[in-house]
């Protein structure tokens, strides 16, 4: 694979550190693991999702996985993984770069990843999305989370995404247009800062093509659940 | 020496309390029963650095001390004598000692690979130290290697004068407060870089946004958290690491313990505040006492009465208290961030202790700390100035990096010819600004203004969060916690040289140093650059440079200069106090002057130990 080979020569660039007089490394390689698990109240048995992201790196250089999917009765419906060269442009804002895998729903896709991810003014955080597939088609991601503090340790947070393509996929049921938007809203308490149960709720909806899609597979096009998960990193 | 002054600087030593805390392991739990810090008096002293278990919280914790004591012995000596000091590393890693504030050759200095033919004390290795006690006062030493003065390595110094003291008192204590977490500091800086605001449990919340909309309607709350929120930045980030993973300490002993110093009614008690801390400014008072300051970073001061001091990281504050009565008297030291404090009494009767004062409520930053001038901008409409930070569409090359000050000073220094006022109308944020209100404002403002300031093209990118519009020096202000309690709190501004300073050189160049960072990144650097990519600062034998510093965070910084002395222009340029570390505020400036009169390198940098591996400097003196 061609683009791990990049990932790995990338690495050892990124990484190669400068010591401090007194022996210690102002920008140190640091690495941190964080995600949301959540069960959902959705139809099929033990229906969950995930969502978790990582980076190894230093200040204004990181490698930046990212994994996102859903899984219902045993078996994986969606599950997508980001691998990313994420460089700080602005003092709040990070370009990334590179591809991103679906493997499900089946047939397995391949795109190339632009991505602005940071802190908008009001303290939004954004994650917005292009990808390039292939036959040059093309989709983008707008992901969008606040944090309201109720408390020092309990927070609400409304968060929404919003997915549309430049063309129809009809294998992988998603069509032109706007396709989904996703809005959720958690209600978290952080036991420690790495550490904080939430319960919300979750609400999906599809639109244009990709609606006509499920209807004609049989599937719902809106789905409102009650979720309860974990939000931890480290 | 007569007898009488014998008497007096006699150092009281010995006060043993908790009997219980004798039953337990002393080699576990020295730290809760010694009360008064180890003393080695003399000209020649033998250091032994080691790992040592310490158990402040109930969890035992490998510490750095030396000669197994936490803070390290107190160091006392004289004036004028010569010092030897064999430090002996017991360690698996390397060491250093810097005698903070201390005038000597760079190469006793003791910072690795900064100071002259220093690399740091191996594994198993001594190193002799000897230099002239050339000074009298309270200073402190400390660890320059890793992070182990976090972990402990931190212990004071008291060097009696050689003539007579002019102060006078009975009783002599030394109160080194300082922060202790048992947590690896590694640990610590990496969770800083992965969330900043991790020990920050002081944000705002739903209770703050309902109180401020009660109290100031809905628009106006939405106005006054408008620019915070424009700017990402939080109103209550007040210090790095709070008490939430930090156990406060005075001379080594917890809050519930309490350090004692025992005084007789009518005593003049001495206390010589020290702040050791890695991370923690103090406020500091003693409720029921008024506290004449004598001495700042041990150079005696005209006598000022305060009920509350401000100890930024690495100062020194000499007290004098008087007690009247017969009763115990809490020294009670805040953090700044109010999460915790440190805690000692002074009681004629060691089973008598003070009332324990409440916390006070932690503070919001203010406009001024975010470098606003607040003086002049009554009449301005903060809504319509709407200002971003940085700035993108702006047109830097040709605004010579004047700020994005759009306010009196820069505005008027400006080149209008030279800005293209067209790109700055792209910025949409800066349409609504009335400029010609503004720079009628600041004709009068410009006359007593001494230089500009200017941001350099290094201070723009992604490593930096802000840039002080208009930073003001703020000499009389006591800093966000301490405006307006109801206290008189000390300010730079009382600070007056014991001595005539009428016949000081003028500056013959000044360098203005602009700290930077970007807290959210939790980056660090001076002028726009980390000291890993930093060219050393040249200074020249001989000549006096001032300094003048121009904050562009919202922390405060302690910055310290290695080697010379900062003697600090507080207006009055008769009675120029002579500091080692000088706090600048969150989005403030301030100047001082140095006589470079030491050869060699020397290090400059920030006090704060998490911010200053990036926020350093090396300078050369040639």
């Amino acid at each position: 694979m061609e683009y791990l080979k990049i990932i790995t020569i990338g690495c050892l660039f990124v990484l190669t550190s400068s010591s401090f007089a007194s022996g210690m490394e102002d920008d140190p390689v640091v690495t941190k693991v964080m995600g949301e698990v959540e069960l959902r109240s959705t139809d099929g048995a033990n229906p969950g999702a995930w969502n978790i992201e990582a980076w190894i790196g230093k200040d204004l250089n990181k490698f930046w996985v990212k994994t996102k999917g859903e899984r219902v009765a045993g078996h994986t419906e969606k599950s997508e993984l980001q691998w990313l060269y994420s460089k700080a442009v602005t003092p709040f804002w990070d370009l990334q770069f590179g591809v991103k895998q679906d493997f499900q729903p089946k047939p397995k896709r391949h795109w190339g990843v632009i991505a602005a991810k940071g802190l908008a003014p009001y303290l939004f955080e954004v994650d917005a999305s292009l990808f390039v597939g292939e036959s040059g088609r093309l989709g983008a991601r707008l992901d969008a989370e606040y944090e309201y503090m109720l408390s020092q340790k309990l927070i609400l947070s409304p968060e929404v995404e919003i997915n549309a393509f430049s063309k129809d996929d009809e294998l992988t049921g998603t069509g032109k247009g706007l396709s989904s938007v996703e809005a959720g809203l958690r209600l978290r308490y952080e036991v420690t800062r790495e550490f904080a149960p939430y319960i919300g709720i979750n609400w999906e909806k599809k639109y244009g093509k990709t609606a006509d899609f499920s209807i004609a597979e049989g599937e719902d096009i809106e789905d409102a659940q009650i979720v309860v998960g974990v939000r931890f990193w480290f | 020496m007569n007898s009488k002054t014998l008497s007096r600087r006699q150092f009281v030593t010995g006060v043993t309390i908790g009997a219980a805390a004798l039953a337990i392991n002393p080699s576990l739990l020295f730290a809760g029963m010694r009360n008064n810090i180890t003393t080695l008096t003399g000209n020649t002293f033998n250091l032994s650095i080691g790992a040592q278990s310490v158990n402040f919280t109930g969890t035992m914790r490998s510490a750095t001390t030396v000669n197994n004591a936490l803070p390290a012995p107190l160091l006392r000596f004289k004036e004028g004598e010569m010092i030897t000091l064999n430090v002996t590393n017991h360690l698996t890693e390397n060491t250093s000692i810097h005698w903070h504030g201390l005038i000597l050759p760079s190469e006793m200095d003791g910072v690795p690979d900064i100071s002259n033919d220093f690399h740091g004390i191996k594994p198993g290795e001594t190193f002799t130290y000897r230099f002239k006690a050339q000074q009298s006062g309270t200073y402190w030493y400390h660890s320059h290697s890793s992070f182990q003065e976090q972990t402990g390595l931190y212990g004071p110094i008291v060097i009696d004068p050689a003539g007579k003291d002019p102060i006078t008192y009975d009783k002599d204590y030394v109160v080194m407060l300082s922060d202790w977490t048992d947590e690896n500091p590694t640990d610590v800086y990496h969770k800083l870089k992965k969330l900043s605001h991790y020990y920050n449990f002081n944000e705002r919340t739903h209770t703050d946004l309902m109180e401020d909309i009660e109290k100031k309607g809905l628009e106006n709350t939405w106005n006054d958290r408008k620019m915070w929120n424009q700017m990402r930045m939080s109103q209550r980030d007040l210090s790095d690491v709070t008490g939430y993973t930090y156990t406060y300490l005075a001379n080594g002993i917890t809050p519930d313990k309490g350090w004692v110093g025992l005084f007789e009614k009518g005593d003049k008690v001495r206390v010589r505040f020290i702040n050791g801390s890695a991370m923690t400014f103090f406020d500091v008072r003693i409720p029921g006492l008024k506290m004449t300051v004598v001495a700042a970073d041990g150079q005696n001061i005209e006598p000022v009465s305060v009920d509350e001091c401000r100890i930024g990281v690495a100062e020194t504050y000499d007290v004098i208290v008087e007690p009247k009565y017969d009763r115990a008297y809490t020294i009670f030291a805040q953090d700044i961030s109010r999460s915790g404090y440190a805690r000692g009494t002074l009681t004629p009767d060691a089973s008598m202790l003070g009332e324990v004062p409440e916390l006070d409520k932690a503070s919001s930053l203010t406009h001024s700390d975010m470098g606003m001038n607040m003086s002049n901008m009554a009449g301005m409409d903060h809504s319509t100035m709407n200002m971003s930070w940085p700035m993108k569409g702006m047109d830097h090359a040709k605004m010579n990096h004047t700020s994005m000050n759009m306010k009196q000073t820069t505005m008027v220094g400006m080149d209008h010819s030279k800005m293209d006022h067209s790109s700055m109308g792209q910025q949409k944020s800066m349409a609504g600004m009335d400029h010609s209100k503004m720079k009628m404002t600041g004709n009068k403002k410009m006359l007593t203004m001494d230089s500009m300031v200017t941001h350099a093209d290094t201070e723009f990118g992604p490593h930096i969060d802000m840039r002080s519009a208009d930073p003001q020096y703020r000499l009389d202000d006591p800093g966000v916690g301490l405006r307006n309690n109801g206290r008189k709190v000390l300010v730079y501004a009382d600070l007056r040289n014991l001595h005539m300073t009428h016949n000081y050189p003028d500056p013959d160049r000044e360098i203005q140093l602009h700290l930077t960072g970007n807290m959210s990144r939790y980056m660090w650097s001076i002028n726009g650059v980390k000291f890993a990519d930093a060219e050393p600062l040249r200074f020249k034998f001989g000549e006096v440079v001032r300094i003048t510093f121009v904050n562009d965070t919202m922390m405060n910084h302690p910055m310290h200069l290695h080697g010379m002395w900062s003697d600090l222009e507080t207006g009055d340029n008769r009675y120029i106090p002579r500091k080692h570390t000088v706090i600048v505020q969150p989005g403030a400036k301030i100047s001082y002057r140095v006589q470079v009169d030491a050869k060699g390198s020397w290090a400059y940098h920030c006090h704060l130990l998490y911010h200053m591996l990036g926020m350093f400097r090396r300078v050369d003196v040639v």
